[in-house]
């Protein structure tokens, strides 16, 4: 055991003064004691009675530990997701107990499901109010058990230090995810004897990599050298894996085309010569249809979500499936792996790459090439290059991406805007798209660019969110005028809740039922909150507007209004397979 | 695949929580949980789930997976019935009255291997151990001398095929298993030894 393990960690100089003299410290004080350990530079949280010995030490810790007051503790987790998905580091949220943890719960959900390591510190009633209905007392464990991947409640100070070096390493270790900690008033006040913090990096029950097969990478190299037609599809495991070389070069040597999920998007640069585009719901007119046609499916890091695989007994039921994932719930969850390569993509792709041959498929990316030219003429040329006086979703991410040239992180809400801008956005940097993939939740953009723009300021972070998201947080606006971030925020208002109503426009006989939306004047919304802001609606003003918007230091809203009821193409419409993708209304 | 009855057996540590979140993993999926029991194990400190559910064997597997994904969990199992030995126990309430008038109500009792626990004047307390329909049988042969009170247990079920759980806790607390414990571990002994 070390001791005071300030004095081990880099940050020497700015150790707390209430340990430097004391071994007798609060609980509270063990707590950011260990944040520093851990290096977290950034808190995003919102204090309330049963976190104040929390905050009241935080005062002390104001140089070591920035913290940013959000405007409700959705917006706090939110910007800590986003923090983590533009850092690769943890983020770190406080919030009180009762009503401030139940507003974790959505992005709790979020991160659950889309892997990202968070850690929530939450305050909690006196240990002995426990059960007694107590006021702010809920059962935070048992409310967020099923979305985190692991949750513990402190009721005794001397708990801490080794809990929370085991909150941080289940959160980014293995499949990272959500961590809450519970603490009770009265182990925040508690002092103990504190014999210094030592990280975790073991716990025996909990096995963050399955060990690799090499017997199984031998058999993935075997199929793949025999290919005549392999395709890769890769998701968020490379990114979160720090993979992206790896995966890279497995790409380059293999030859083989390869397709991202949402959530794999910029693991390679999106303009790579062997990326043929997304998959899904909303992605790409080839990837999906020759999903369907592929000898060798070979996927990384992804997890089959149903809005990938449409219909899954029409889904590559030709092909060996070789399924690279660090999760072993996910082999086999949803398709059947012919080959399963368990373990780290970081540690399996050089292995399987020393093993395959070198390759190229010309006839094979060449049908990929037809389908994009057939894209291109039914819906693409129309969306970049339209013919109406309407502005586009689309050709506002083809200016976007000039002006940027795809070095910005680009973070995106829930609905049509999102997959638009996923379509088109391009991206250079891995961590370059941040978007609520497996929850959809709206009203995740803003929040997760503020936390974005913490966790990677060296890039421009823009956030591009739809009139309907955008009033479910836009109280988040009071953050950034207070901390003054750098968040760039596109509204692309259609005036509609436009993905609900492109469904009930193509599923439901368009009855626009309730999907119509009022707006506030955006910008003198932004005003209010000491933003500068723009709307614009004509073609010739976009360029200027953009500029505008991302030469001004630091944060600025453009609204931008574009067309109605446009809608987003290609779609797998809800049911069907992969293969039946369809590019028009008029074939849904 | 057909549902069949499987008993799944789960060595965890000890920690409060732990049952919620292993029972949401079935209640999320809408199935029902047929019986479940902890207790301690062969190994101090490590303890056992035994759950029984009816379900097709994909998705029992499937279950063990998310069971054993659990940070507290070390290692999930799945067995048929032929695979296991188990027991339950039960207990029955019956009028002393009775017994001591019908000879025959004592004979029975002992056909079914019951045993008195506890006999006082007013009623006496029976145990049987064994499988479903040997405990179930026994209430409708009590049912017409007013069987007051009737329980039974969790199943309890021992691996046939297991050597416990002591060798296997040591592969856990190394940091990284070395080559040879990964060696047989995945080669020889195969999906039965680590199935993940
Ligand atoms: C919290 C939440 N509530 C409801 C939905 C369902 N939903 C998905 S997209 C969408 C419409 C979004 O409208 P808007 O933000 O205006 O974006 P657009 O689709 O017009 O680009 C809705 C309501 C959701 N994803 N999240």
């Amino acid at each position: 055991m070390q001791t005071l393990k300030l004095k081990a960690t880099p940050k020497e100089k700015k150790s707390s003064p209430a340990i430097k003299h004391a071994q007798e410290v609060s609980g509270s004080v063990a707590v950011l004691d260990a944040l520093v350990a851990e290096n977290v530079e950034t808190i995003f949280g919102y204090p309330g009675g049963a976190i104040m010995p929390i905050y009241d030490a935080l005062y002390d810790y104001k140089e070591q530990l920035n913290h940013i007051l959000v405007r409700h503790e959705q917006g706090a987790i939110h910007a800590a997701q986003g923090f983590a998905r533009a850092s690769g580091q943890v983020g770190v949220v406080f919030a009180t107990s009762g009503p401030g943890a139940t507003n974790l719960v959505t992005g709790l959900a979020d991160a659950m499901i889309d892997s990202t390591p968070v850690v929530c510190i939450t305050g909690q009633v006196f240990a002995h109010l426990l059960g007694t209905d107590a006021f702010q007392e809920t059962d935070v464990i048992n409310i967020t058990t099923p979305i985190t991947k692991w949750n513990y409640q402190v009721t005794d100070a001397t708990e801490i230090p080794a809990v929370l070096a085991k909150a941080f390493y289940i959160a980014k270790s293995g499949r990272p995810g959500p961590v809450v900690i519970d603490i009770t008033k009265n182990a925040q006040l508690q002092k103990f004897n504190y014999a210094g913090y030592e990280k975790c990096e073991h716990i025996r029950s909990y096995r963050p990599k399955p060990i690799v097969r090499k017997e199984y990478v031998e058999q993935a190299a075997e199929l793949i050298n025999a290919a005549e037609k392999p395709f890769i599809i890769f998701g968020q495991g490379v990114i979160l894996g720090n993979a992206e070389k790896e995966f890279q070069q497995f790409v380059e040597k293999s030859g083989i085309p390869a397709a991202w999920t949402i959530m794999g998007m910029s693991a390679i640069p999106t303009d790579h010569p062997l990326g043929v585009g997304m998959l899904g719901m909303h992605g790409n007119y080839g990837p999906n249809v020759l999903t369907n046609e592929c000898d060798v499916l070979i996927a990384i890091g992804m997890r089959f979500d149903d809005r990938v695989t449409g219909r899954l007994d029409k889904y590559a039921k030709q092909a060996k499936v070789i399924h690279l994932d660090i999760d072993p719930a996910e082999i086999d969850k949803n398709v059947k792996a012919t080959v399963p390569v368990w373990g780290d993509c970081k540690e399996t792709l050089p292995l399987l790459t020393e093993m395959i041959k070198q390759k190229v498929y010309p006839q094979w990316l060449q049908k990929f090439q037809e389908y994009r030219q057939k894209e291109e003429d039914k819906v693409i040329y129309e969306e970049l290059n339209p013919t109406t006086e309407v502005l586009t979703m689309g050709e506002v991410i083809k200016e976007l991406n000039e002006l940027t040239k795809g070095d910005a992180i680009i973070v995106t809400d829930v609905g049509q805007h999102q997959m638009v801008a996923c379509r088109y956005a391009k991206m250079n940097q891995t961590k370059s798209n941040i978007t609520s993939g497996g929850l959809g939740t709206m009203g995740y953009a803003l929040p997760a660019a503020i936390g974005a723009a913490y966790g990677d300021p060296s890039r421009h972070t823009v956030a591009i969110i739809g009139d309907g998201g955008f009033q479910m947080t836009l109280q988040e606006l009071g953050t950034i005028m207070q901390f003054k971030p750098n968040v760039k925020i596109i509204i692309l208002n259609n005036n509609f809740l436009g993905m609900v109503r492109q469904w009930q426009q193509l599923f439901h006989e368009k009855r626009y039922s309730f999907v119509d939306i009022t707006s506030p004047d955006f910008v003198q919304v932004a005003k209010g909150f000491g933003i500068p802001g723009k709307s614009i609606s004509k073609r010739p003003d976009l360029k200027n507007a953009l500029k505008e918007m991302l030469d001004n230091d630091g944060s600025f809203l453009l609204e931008i209004m574009v067309g109605k009821e446009n809608n987003v193409f290609p779609m797998v419409p809800q049911g069907r397979g992969v293969a039946e993708i369809v590019l028009c209304r008029e074939e849904v | 695949m057909q549902k069949q009855e499987y008993t799944i057996t789960v060595y965890t540590e000890n920690q409060i929580g732990l049952l919620n979140r292993i029972a949401i993993i079935f209640s999320r999926r809408k199935i029902n949980i047929e019986s479940l029991n902890t207790s301690p194990s062969e190994v101090d400190s490590v303890h056992r789930f035994t759950i029984v559910i009816n379900e097709t064997e994909d998705v029992v597997r499937k279950l063990c997976r998310q069971i054993e994904k659990q940070v507290e969990v070390l290692k999930a199992y799945y067995n048929t019935e032929e695979e296991i030995i188990w027991q339950e126990l039960a207990l029955y309430k019956v009028p002393t009255d009775v017994i001591a008038e019908e000879v025959k109500v004592e004979r029975l009792l002992r056909e079914h291997g019951a045993k008195a626990v506890v006999i006082r004047k007013d009623y006496t307390v029976f145990e049987v151990a064994g499988k479903r329909e040997e405990t179930d049988n026994l209430i409708k042969v009590l049912e017409p001398y007013g069987l007051i009170e009737f329980v039974r247990s969790a199943r309890v079920a021992i691996i046939k095929d297991s050597d416990g759980f002591h060798k296997k806790l040591k592969e856990f607390e190394y940091h990284q298993p070395g080559e040879d414990t990964s060696e047989n571990e995945f080669l020889s002994e195969n999906e039965k030894v680590f199935s993940m």
